[in-house]
């Protein structure tokens, strides 16, 4: 059976991997016809693509996407969907085409300078013209005019908004919460026009109706979209009478085997323009074409969104019987709850400034109140909230009750991420996370902080115990803050803990108890018992007489050499006695331990940057050097890896990375957080275009914040997304200097800048230290016999037990 | 019993282990915390690796312990259980301390 999806917006995509989902047998064999070029993204958060977000919806496993490809005829008689290049049959067909922006017919909008703000195309191209100029004026002041606002803000011009109607969102919000937002967003700097429109576009100037006009260099259309119903009228489909596909609950067109889902469909003579709406409808026809019965359930017009930084949550009804409204012109909050005659159930709300409440009042709506109106309004009254329903929907994107969450939570969901991948919950907008901790809090599953049976406390806190106490020793710790002899848990843990705070050489005293095997003997130990050994290659850059002792060495003692991710060199198969022997050549050919084996900084990757690439912008090799070399050694919660790109070709994918840094014509730009590994994820962007200077100190407090602050074995891009406030929180920390901390972490990365030493020639040079490198204590240099080795493409590898 | 010699006391970290050859077969000898001495069997059964000297001596409940360096299974130092499937065990031997040197004792069978 062949599905043809015309369309490839987030309402087709959801369309597909919803199918796919429910479909691992193969029933539907699916083609998309996609009008852009790029693959599926998230339009909901565009104005994030100008900072660097990236947009990608992941991509759906099976399915055949024909990217700029769109269709431009329609028989529904042959059953046959047509574009430039080629003509598609199908069984069954959805149209998921979207809408278009709508463009006041006024004179002057196909001049130069006038916008839409639609797609990421739209939105390059906008950028390109902004560069250099200084006024935008946005035409519409809904919900897409002050995200358009937005990015015109963050191009750096002054910007003017011009709304029609008396007030801003006047969709969304009432009078008095249009007044908030409109004191919000000149306190921003932006000038707000309302009750007037344009009456033309000039070169140079925009003219309202009222005579008046403004000075602006772009002018950006984001009053409203319209549904993209060409297609189906031009196949004889029927168009409702304001635009829009006419369907039924079930997504049927008037054609048979023709369906229509999203911003172009008319449903009940109403044309939805939210994300959470039209993913309702793909469900439906995922449902269907499996033989499923389901039909549109209604639509849920709730919002909450942060524009220009401000809070704004509507929902149900704004206005009705009764009322409950707050106002509080000193922190600029707004909060209205219509209620019914009876003030029993809750209708609908408008929330402005602070929105912290829309989780739980959304879940109750149509629902008695979970608590007095007020003491859910004012934000100290989060405690005195009631549990919710088990009816009442928790995520609205995705349509899932509380009992949904609770069950996924039953049957071992038992974190935030479990909850989400079995539900879905949470992972559109996300809005709802806090409900979904209070849920598993609720459900009695205990978020236990212990670390193990010896130490009630985390990480952080044992390594604020220890670093306000002074302690030094895990004896003492353990006697006064924990019980027993330690774990190989908590051991480690400690262990790195002491070597952050700057300790010595970590195999000293007690501490070489505290030790895993591959910190114990410096190297990283294999499935057959074996070591391997990677000596430090910073930024990648090695010179041929370093590659060839590298070579030597490796043919000397038959190790096994593989090229690693980092851009260095591993060396396989080393035996415990022999590490020191290896040691001592690498050593004295200048080379140090790369910290492979530890819970440390690994490598600063590089690409070759401006000495040699001709696109290249900044020496990316350079920095790599220095970075890597300032921060070896430091012991951290998890491994840490870095990467400098010489441009934003980004060649060494410093995005993938815990910090990665992108060349700019004018500096660089810092990313936090990225990871690759089990569960990838871009890093965000923190700084932009700055110098040097700023860009190391900036560093260094991520670094020593997160050794401060992180749980054991939690990788930065876990931590960030763990720490409350997220990427701001950080940069209050970090930047602001909120916490007053900034000076004491540019000081801890002084002191271990400072006394960095190599590992491996404090070892290889102290007779007591070598002590531990022998195979047997009472036959030092026979090799162990249970180590063998075969060959496998010329080279010696563990033969399997 | 046979007693085969194994190192000095003072060559033995609280809280480690080595290992030694002892009439050809691998044994781990740990020095615990409270100076007593321990003795297993070095091979992880899990994996065939000699390896369980280098190993995180700790405590499970009042049991002393090593955790594999390689899968992290928990052993009882004084059983040879392994506490984390307790049908798999390892060799247990015993262990003294005579005139400074450390022996562990060898039933031949």
């Amino acid at each position: 059976m062949r599905l043809v999806v015309v369309g490839n917006g987030m309402v087709g995509h959801r369309l597909v991997s919803a199918l796919r989902d429910r479909d691992p047998g193969g029933t539907w064999e699916i083609t998309v016809l996609a009008e852009e070029t790029r693959p599926a993204y998230d339009r909901v958060r565009l104005s994030a693509w100008f900072d660097g977000e990236p947009l990608d919806l992941p991509a759906v496993p099976g399915v055949e996407v024909h990217l700029g490809e769109p269709a431009t005829a329609l028989d529904p008689a042959g059953r046959k969907v047509f574009t430039r290049d080629g003509a598609y049959g199908y069984d069954e067909l959805v149209l998921a085409t979207g809408s278009y922006p709508f463009v006041p017919p006024v004179p002057g909008t196909d001049l130069p300078g006038c916008f839409v703000y639609r797609t990421v195309d739209d939105l390059e191209a906008l950028r390109a013209y902004a560069e250099g100029r200084s006024t935008g004026v946005v035409v519409g002041g809904g919900l897409l005019g002050l995200e358009a606002a937005n990015a015109l803000r963050t191009l750096g011009l002054a910007t003017h908004v011009v709304e029609f109607a008396p007030r801003l969102m006047p969709m969304q919000v009432d009078e008095a919460g249009g007044a908030m937002l409109r004191r919000h967003i000149e306190d921003l700097g932006l000038t707000v026009h309302t009750g007037r429109s344009a009456a033309r576009i000039t070169e140079g100037q925009v003219v309202f109706a009222d005579g008046g006009i403004v000075r602006t260099d772009l002018v950006v259309f984001a009053a409203g979209v319209r549904p993209r119903d060409d297609l189906a009228r031009a196949g004889g489909l029927a168009i409702g009478a304001r635009g829009g596909i006419v369907v039924d609950e079930t997504c049927r067109t008037s054609a048979a085997h023709v369906h229509a889902i999203g911003e172009c469909a008319e449903l009940g003579g109403r044309v939805y323009g939210l994300v959470a709406p039209g993913y309702a409808m793909a469900e439906v026809v995922a449902d269907r074409l499996l033989g499923g019965t389901a039909t549109f359930p209604g639509a849920d017009t709730s919002t909450k969104l942060k524009l220009l930084g401000v809070d704004v949550a509507s929902f149900g009804e704004t206005t009705g019987p009764l009322d409950v409204t707050f106002t509080d012109p000193a922190t600029r909050v707004y909060a209205k709850l219509v209620l019914s005659d009876d003030a029993k159930t809750l209708l609908g709300g408008v929330l402005v400034g602070d929105a912290s409440a829309y989780p739980t009042l959304r879940a109750s709506l149509g629902g008695p109140l979970p608590a007095p109106p007020l003491s859910l309004l004012a934000p100290a009254g989060a405690d005195a909230r009631r549990p919710l329903p088990g009816a009442a929907q928790v995520c609205s994107c995705n349509a899932v009750t509380k009992d949904t969450i609770l069950a996924a939570i039953g049957s071992g969901a038992a974190d935030v991420a479990a909850v989400k991948t079995c539900t879905r919950a949470g992972t559109t907008c996300g809005s709802c996370v806090p409900l979904l901790k209070g849920l598993l809090a609720e459900a009695g599953v205990a978020q236990s902080r212990a670390l193990c049976e010896h130490f009630d406390h985390s990480r952080q806190e044992l390594f604020d115990i220890i670093r306000v106490r002074g302690i030094r020793t895990f004896s003492e710790l353990v006697a006064r803050h924990g019980r027993g002899r330690g774990c190989d848990i908590c051991k480690p843990v400690v262990a790195s803990i002491l070597a952050s705070l700057g300790t010595g050489y970590i195999l000293d005293g007690e501490q070489a108890a505290l030790q895993d095997t591959n910190d114990h003997f410096l190297a990283n130990i294999q499935r057959d018992g074996t070591y391997s050994v990677v000596p430090r290659i910073p930024g990648g850059e090695i010179t041929p007489d370093k590659l060839i002792i590298i070579g030597e060495v490796a043919r000397d003692f038959g190790l096994y050499t593989k090229i690693t991710g980092g851009q260095r060199i591993d060396l396989f198969g080393a035996r415990v006695e022999q590490l020191p022997k290896i040691w001592r050549r690498l050593v004295d050919a200048g080379f140090e331990s790369g910290h492979a084996y530890g819970k440390a900084l690994r490598t600063v990757k590089s690409c070759v940057g401006s000495t040699w690439c001709r696109y290249g912008v900044q020496d990316s090799v350079g920095l790599a050097i220095e970075l890597e070399l300032r921060y070896r050694g430091l012991r951290a919660p998890h491994k840490v890896k870095a990467a400098v790109s010489g441009c934003a070709r980004e060649c060494a994918e410093a995005r993938g990375k815990d910090f990665g840094v992108i060349a700019t014509e004018h500096g660089w730009n810092l990313y936090v957080g990225g990871n690759g590994g089990f569960r990838p994820r871009h890093a965000d962007l923190f700084l932009s275009d700055v110098p040097t200077d700023v860009l190391v100190r900036t560093i260094d407090r991520f670094l020593m914040y997160y050794i401060r602050t992180a749980d054991r074995l939690q990788r930065t891009a876990a931590w960030l997304e763990s720490l409350d406030g997220g990427l701001d929180h950080l940069r209050h920390v970090i930047v602001d200097d909120a916490l007053g901390l900034c000076a004491e972490l540019d000081a801890a990365m002084a002191a271990h800048v400072e006394s960095y030493v190599d590992e491996w020639r404090s070892t290889v040079d102290d007779a007591d230290r070598l002590e531990r490198f022998v195979s047997f204590v009472n036959a030092p240099d026979a090799p162990d016999p249970s180590i063998s080795f075969g060959v496998e493409r010329g080279q010696r590898v563990p033969v399997a037990r | 019993m046979n007693w085969i010699l194994v190192c000095p006391y003072r060559r033995l970290q609280p809280e480690r282990g080595v290992a030694a050859l002892v009439e050809d077969e691998p044994v781990a000898v740990f020095r615990l915390h409270d100076g007593t001495l321990r003795a297993i069997g070095n091979v992880d059964p899990f994996t065939g690796a000699s390896v369980l000297s280098r190993g995180i001596v700790g405590t499970r409940g009042d049991a002393p312990t090593v955790a594999s360096p390689l899968h992290k299974q928990v052993y009882d130092l004084g059983t040879g259980v392994c506490l984390d499937a307790p049908e798999v065990r390892v060799p247990t031997y015993p262990v003294r301390v005579r005139n400074g040197l450390v022996e562990v004792g060898w039933a031949p069978c």
